[in-house]
């Protein structure tokens, strides 16, 4: 059973979510990590990038998979997790803490209601199972 | 077993070749070039004799696997026996030591050969016209589409959608994007065809062209084939022929005759030239003569026996390569299809069905075969009850490699998990087929009794599996003394 | 029939097993309507005497480089192609084997193919390379997609001094994508680099510069690289591998991509193709090149192996994200690049180089002392260069025929403005008595 912590917000996309006042981190969890397998890069945007809630963020890659990473939330880039660069298995081992990816600065911080809590969330996966 | 690099090989001063003898007066090459034009740092060539050359590569070639070495069933790569004759067509100087601006007059042999072919690929297509220009069956897909793009551009309409099935060929999708359409995917049914409510749903006056191999790459025929043409059709789209799959249909129906509109074939696949580990392939494209004035330019023409290219085609969508073909490969081509004739094809695609046929029929009791029809020159087959047992697809590929077979493609398409496509070719005795069928029931017998043996497969070839991870994640892409 | 093995007797057996009638019930999912109603016209079956008798009257309808003395270049040349080169790619576990997607059993072609890649990065002076592309022509088009997707920039510059055929090829993809291609003049044989200035700006992906160009004249480079990188775009490059064994490295200027065609490192010339298209490119980039790329890793023994690696950017797993459609590549071509440039070494590839280049000054000099030819601009050029010619040169040319010599190329069907100019190769094939021949040829001393 995949691991979903109950302090953070989650999307259908299998990206989890921390906000912290006006900001977001975002990265994939334990789930998406799992189905990808070995995760061997990662594409980050650059920081000052800005998103609409749905874009494509960046891509995540196995040997034999690829998959886009979708923001949730509106925003602006205001920092990346560079340490993913060189080390991508870090989202592997660490998902939820070192394997952040993104962190965004909200430009509509009320699309954080659309966003799935734990339970709705492992009901999801359980429904797409 | 472990070949060193060629450059680990390699001893200062030593040469392989003597080039020969420079017989104008000596210069210096820096009377001849401004000194900052003069390559400074040497480029790091390793300095080996012939015969290291020699050793080297054939000790490397004895660690490759071709249809030469043993039986090869990858599916939707038909790989067939490539007759021997073909290569020493391919080789006569007269082919080979021609320059593409020679004058015409020069060339006839050559632009006849293309000629000749052009027609023939037609005929077995039921297309009007082939260009043999683009130089992969992916090339042949782009011109294809980027001649759709001309066609409607020239006719006024504003098309923007190409749709392909979800059991297509990655290239189908992504020679899509990169000719600027937008690409919608419809589903497959029950019985592996496409979904025909789903299909009139996707098309409408924005569809450009459906993309579909046929058979399709679950090696199914679309029984619905006249159906598809026709819902594309009366909207005003088209209907493109991925030809990868040919090898079933030669001689029985043609694209031509199911309706569609444009075709890219694999000679490498279908008409026998050899894959070459990789490459080049050759990928002609046929139109019907609405379209004709697209191809890419220039094509053989034939006046009053004569020969020449024909490069007036002010519709044409322009060159997608250089020069006019993979000529080498198409000499291949043409020497199968003369060795063939017209009922010889016909004999080879009946073979090539009955094959496949006779070893799912060998198979069915032993692995699944998820849709249960008449399959045509390849079919698709799944193992059941090992997953409990961490036995995956993948393994089972791995450990053929120990009975000294390729194995079928795995993982695609990408409907079927854990799917295994099969096309055994009609070059392939029934004893091969037997022998193959009787291996793999050996290892699927190997999987349930002693999954170990199979997770640490292959044993027996010169590495083990290749850590793909590290491969990615830290990529040595040369070598660095 | 022939390549088919089975006797009466087994497919009888087949037939039975199958519990049917005949093959003709196999194929009973294809509708009635959509079946051919009469044989394919196509001429045999015929024995393998027949078909190379038929072949070779064909073959024999051409007039080859060894029965005419050639000074064609234009992309495509006459190098020497030694004896290994052909025995090696005709070694059948090569040539008939699929794409490597068992690595157990494909260590010779990806291994070679390492080879290759090495071998292209030292010759063009970059961090990576890939395992080949179709030809020259498709290898610069899909840079300057390359270029564009990484700068997320829409406009390419093109020099009229690249091969026209490989700026026709650009167009055709350009049209695809919808990018605006720009084609920048020259002047003296080479690119007018005091208008690209102008032309630069923050809209532009990539400059694309051949080298030597299409007139066999050298680019420079490194001025060109500087200004390309003041906007930040990209330098493509495309080169000859041949020179490059003498002349300053593309890398070494500062090209962001270099790609070209290798059919003078050992393939025949064979009417245009197959040849074999290249590809190279800096350590930031290689996320973005197209085409197959072979890594070196260990296997599950501990011992070195290598695989196809960085899939993911490709069409099988990306599909419509892809950053190219090209699946099939060019590798036995490769594999013969990589055996002439063994064979060569270091000092081989460099000694053909000078010769290329002495032998086509030589001629050169004594052409342009003929009376009506004349030098079409000063410009330092490697092993073709340009001639104004006193008569068209398609005339000359004939005339050069009539005496068992193939001429140089008129430059006239590419370049209206150079109508009475012509494009001649000398490789180190040419003896100093066919270059005395050509020029008394062309001086009109002989018939």
């Amino acid at each position: 059973m995949a691991n979903i912590p109950g302090e953070l917000k989650y999307s259908k996309e299998h990206e989890w979510v921390k906000v912290d006042g006006g900001r977001a981190v975002i990265g994939i969890t334990d789930y998406a990590q799992d189905s990808l397998g070995d995760i061997v890069f990662v594409e980050l945007p650059n920081v000052g990038d800005t998103f609409e809630a749905g874009d494509t963020l960046g891509v995540v890659e196995s040997v034999k998979a690829a998959s886009d990473i979708y923001t949730p939330l509106s925003g602006k880039v205001v920092e990346i997790n560079r340490e993913l660069e060189d080390s991508p298995e870090v989202i592997n081992e660490d998902p939820y803490e070192k394997g952040w990816m993104v962190v965004l600065e909200l430009s509509d911080p009320s699309q954080v209601e659309n966003l799935l809590s734990k339970e709705e969330y492992e009901q999801f996966l359980e429904e797409n199972a | 077993m472990n070949e060193r690099l060629i450059f680990e090989l390699s001893r200062p001063g030593r040469q392989g070749v003597m080039p020969p003898k420079n017989d104008v007066p000596k210069k210096d090459v820096r009377s001849l070039l401004p000194s900052d034009m003069l390559r400074e740092d040497e480029p790091q060539l390793p300095e080996v004799s012939e015969l290291d050359t020699v050793r080297h590569y054939t000790r490397l070639s004895r660690m490759n696997y071709g249809v030469d070495v043993g039986f090869y069933p990858l599916g939707s790569c038909t790989m067939k026996y490539n007759p021997k004759v073909c290569e020493d067509a391919a080789n006569l100087p007269g082919f080979t030591r021609i320059h593409p601006y020679q004058p015409e007059e020069t060339v006839q042999g050559a632009l006849e050969l293309m000629y000749d072919t052009q027609q023939y690929l037609a005929e077995i297509t039921g297309m009007d016209a082939v260009s043999l220009q683009p130089a992969a069956g992916a090339h042949g897909e782009l011109t294809g589409l980027l001649i759709i793009k001309a066609y409607l551009k020239h006719k006024g309409e504003k098309r923007t959608k190409v749709i392909v099935p979800d059991s297509a060929h990655g290239t189908n999708p992504a020679t899509a994007a990169l000719t600027g359409f937008k690409v919608v995917e419809v589903k497959s049914d029950q019985r592996g065809n496409v979904d025909i409510e789903a299909l009139k749903e996707a098309v409408d006056e924005e569809t450009a062209a459906l993309m579909l191999t046929n058979p399709n790459t679950l090696g199914l025929f679309e029984e619905n084939i006249v159906q598809i043409a026709e819902i594309v059709h009366n909207a005003g789209g088209l209907l493109y022929y991925d030809g990868a799959n040919m090898n079933a249909i030669m001689g029985i129906t043609s694209p031509g005759n199911m309706g569609f509109d444009v075709v890219h074939l694999n000679l490498h696949k279908t008409f026998s030239t050899p894959h070459g580990g990789g490459g080049p392939g050759s990928g002609p494209v046929g139109v019907k003569a609405e379209l004709e004035p697209f191809l890419p330019s220039p094509v053989v023409v034939k006046e009053n026996d004569v020969y020449r290219l024909d490069y007036h085609r002010p519709l044409s969508i322009g060159k997608v390569r250089s020069f006019y073909a993979s000529f080498g490969v198409i000499v291949k081509a043409y020497t199968y299809l003369i060795s063939q004739g017209g009922c010889g094809l016909k004999s080879v695609s009946e073979h090539a069905v009955l094959n496949a046929n006779y070893l799912m029929h060998r198979l069915a009791g032993h692995l699944n075969i998820p849709y249960d029809r008449r399959c045509m020159h390849e079919f698709v087959c799944n193992p059941r009850g090992l997953k409990e047992k961490g036995v995956r697809t993948l393994d089972l590929a791995k450990r053929m490699l120990d009975y000294g077979y390729h194995p079928p493609t795995v993982y695609f398409p990408l409907i079927v998990e854990e799917v295994m496509m099969v096309e055994p070719t009609e070059t392939e005795s029934k004893e091969t087929l037997d022998k193959f069928a009787d291996s793999v029931i050996e290892i699927l017998k190997e999987a349930a009794e002693d999954p170990e043996k199979i997770l640490t497969a292959p044993h027996d070839t010169p590495v083990g599996r290749l850590d793909e991870v590290n491969a990615a994640r830290k990529p040595v892409l040369r070598y660095i003394k | 029939m022939r390549f088919i093995p089975h006797t009466d007797e087994e497919r009888k057996e087949m037939i039975a097993e199958l519990g049917i009638k005949g093959i003709d019930e196999l194929f009973q999912d294809i509708p009635e309507e959509v079946r051919l109603k009469k044989d394919l016209n196509i001429p045999g079956p015929f024995s393998e005497l027949e078909v190379l008798r038929k072949i070779k009257s064909m073959a024999a309808k051409n007039k080859t480089v060894d029965q005419l003395v050639s000074f064609l270049g234009a992309g495509v040349y006459d190098h020497y192609i030694p004896s290994a080169v052909h025995h090696i790619i005709s070694r059948s576990e090569f040539y008939t084997a699929y794409t490597p997607y068992q690595p157990e059993i494909s260590q010779g072609v990806l291994q070679s193919i390492f080879e290759f890649q090495t071998m292209i990065c030292e010759l063009t002076g970059m961090d990576v390379a890939n395992a080949s592309m179709y030809d020259g022509a498709s290898a610069a088009a899909e840079a300057a997609l390359m270029a564009c997707a990484a700068t997320r920039r829409n406009k390419v510059l093109v020099s009229k001094t690249v091969h026209p055929e490989y700026r026709q090829v650009l167009n055709t993809y350009a049209t695809a994508r919808e990018i605006e291609i720009k084609e920048l003049d020259y002047n003296g044989g080479v690119t007018d680099l005091s208008k690209l200035e102008n032309l630069l700006n923050e809209e532009v992906a990539a400059v694309i510069l051949q080298q030597p160009n299409f007139f066999g004249s050298l680019e420079d480079l490194r001025a060109a690289a500087d200004a390309v990188h003041q906007v930040k775009a990209l330098l493509v490059t495309c080169a000859d591998p041949v020179a490059l064994g003498l002349i300053t490295s593309p890398g070494a200027c500062g090209a962001d991509i270099v790609v070209g065609d290798g059919q003078g490192l050992g393939i025949h010339m064979s009417y245009g193709g197959p040849h074999l298209g290249y590809m190279a490119c800096t350590q930031k980039l290689m996320r973005r090149m197209p085409g197959r790329i072979v890594g070196e890793t260990k296997d599950s023994r501990g011992n070195r192996g290598f695989v196809l690696t960085l899939q993911a950017r490709e069409q099988h797993i990306r599909r419509e994200k892809a950053t190219s459609n090209i699946c099939s590549n060019q590798a036995l071509c490769a594999l013969a690049a990589t055996v002439y440039l063994s064979l060569m070494g270091r000092r081989g590839l460099r000694e053909v180089a000078e010769q290329c280049l002495t032998k086509a000054h030589y001629a050169y000099e004594q052409i342009i002392n003929l009376l009506g030819y004349q030098p079409a601009w000063s410009a330092p050029f490697f092993k073709e260069f340009v001639i104004k010619t006193p008569q068209p040169p398609q005339e000359i040319n004939q005339r050069l025929l009539e005496s068992g010599i193939i001429g140089g190329l008129d430059l006239g069907r590419f370049y209206p403005e150079l109508k009475n100019c012509m494009l001649l190769c000398v490789t180190e094939t040419r003896t100093r008595e066919e270059i005395d021949r050509l020029v008394a040829l062309l001086g009109g001393d002989i018939k």
